[in-house]
């Protein structure tokens, strides 16, 4: 059995574990907040945007001057996976959950004999796929100074992709994220931006619109925008998704800890009447030994 | 009132602005154009310039960089990817609009060499930001460009 003062110690350890952990709650319940409404804030455009766009798309889409971002280059062998994580871990399985997604895909990918390769965003998901896919990094892209998602971010990562795209390094590219549902559910997706795509019905064709210049002009216009806009709703995702991982998995340990702090103070309890009772037995059988 | 339309003014992280209008002067990419309510349904790409809204007999006004334009009969939507405010635009934040400009002028000259194509959009891209700035007396430093 421990002796009283190691375990004194060990539920003042426990505890001040706890109040960490109970801060870090509470401060990623904060940031959720912001994190949605940042998210939802950017929901119009997104919406018009993808609207527009699938209304063009669909009236563009098989024509043969169509452009690549569209169209696509004609193959598929080399894949792009933009892969957005944190850069803070102590968030339950949130990076390792799109890491994960992000390694069964390329795995697949190379299992059908295509090139991989891999663009990091957020220093958490570079460092889980190191070990096995560090070879086919191409590049990274550091999110730690950067304090609140603007469309600035979204725009520089978009235009990587897009520069190495017209450079023709690859034919096809996903982004890996995680979508936020509620503090409890985040899935982790994967969407592909080059070629576009787009659901089924996200093109409203009530009205029929007159195109200024023409619908082609304005596509190539706005098909780049396009990259960036997603990949901007997808960064909002994943700052959501995060802070509400974060909150749920702080809030597991907060509990934890409560838990042990439990079982800690009953045992020291207990240890503390055997220590006591061993004396009085000490002294009475020392009494009764005169 | 049948002769308003709703106007919404959009950026990629916010809604800027959203009310009832009776005109609206888009800078088009192929030329200025108003919509008021009974329009044609349009979609027209932005140039830099000036986005001027009627409301209520007042005009409000704000500087948008790109973007585009949806016209319908009884709404404008513009979706701007960079727009403020008129009397938000200071020199500051004007230098640095011309600054990315500028920057993305020079890239398109060394990556496109033998294609004018991209070299004459993005410098036309900084003749409308001049011509804007010059508008809303700014100084567009034209003298540090070469």
């Amino acid at each position: 059995m421990p002796n009283l003062k190691d375990l004194k110690n060990r539920i003042s350890s426990v505890k001040s574990t706890r109040k960490i952990t109970q801060a870090m709650q509470m401060v990623a319940a904060a940031k959720l907040r912001r994190a949605q409404d940042a998210a939802e804030a950017a929901r119009p455009y997104a919406e018009r945007f993808n609207a527009v766009l699938a209304g063009l798309a669909s009236g563009v889409g098989d024509s043969e001057t169509a452009p690549k971002l569209l169209a696509g280059t004609g193959s598929d062998d080399v894949h792009l996976l933009v892969v957005m994580t944190a850069e803070r871990g102590l968030c339950g399985g949130f990076n390792s959950n799109i890491a994960r997604l992000a390694r069964v895909h390329a795995k697949k990918l190379q299992a059908g004999g295509k090139t991989v390769k891999i663009l990091t965003v957020g220093k958490k998901g570079r460092s889980a796929l190191k070990r096995d896919l560090g070879d086919h990094f191409v590049g990274h892209v550091d999110m730690s100074d950067v304090k609140r998602m603007s469309y600035a971010d979204a725009q520089g990562i978009a235009k990587d992709v897009l520069e190495r795209f017209d450079a023709g390094d690859f034919d096809i590219a996903t982004i890996f994220f995680s979508r936020f549902e509620n503090v409890v559910t985040q899935h982790p997706t994967a969407q592909q931006i080059i070629p576009a795509q787009f659901e089924e019905g996200d093109a409203d064709d009530a009205t029929l619109y007159d195109y200024e210049p023409g619908e082609e002009e304005i596509l190539a216009d706005l098909l780049p925008r396009g990259v960036a806009t997603q990949i901007f709703a997808a960064l909002l995702e994943n700052a959501a998704s995060e802070q509400g991982a974060r909150q749920s998995a702080m809030d597991n340990a907060t509990r934890n800890a409560g838990d042990m702090i439990d079982d800690l103070t009953i045992e020291y309890n207990r240890s503390r009447q055997a220590v006591i009772t061993n004396e009085l037995i000490e002294i009475i059988s020392g009494a009764e030994a005169l | 009132m049948a002769d308003t339309l709703q106007f919404d003014l959009v950026a990629p992280e916010r809604r800027l602005a959203s009310y009832a209008a009776t005109e609206v002067q888009i800078p088009g990419a192929g030329g200025d154009m108003t919509a008021m309510a009974g329009h044609a349904p349009t979609i027209t790409t932005l140039r830099p310039g000036i986005l001027r809204v009627v409301h209520n007999g007042e005009t409000d006004e704000y500087v948008v960089s790109g973007g585009f334009a949806e016209i319908t009969d009884d709404g404008v939507t513009v979706l701007a990817e960079q727009s403020l405010p008129r009397a938000e635009m200071t020199q500051d934040v004007y230098d640095d609009m011309m600054v990315e400009f500028r920057q993305q002028y020079e890239k398109a000259k060394s990556n496109f060499e033998n294609e004018p194509g991209p070299v004459d959009d993005a410098a036309k891209l900084i003749a409308d930001m001049v011509a804007v700035g010059t508008h809303i007396g700014l100084d567009p430093k034209q003298s540090n460009f070469g």
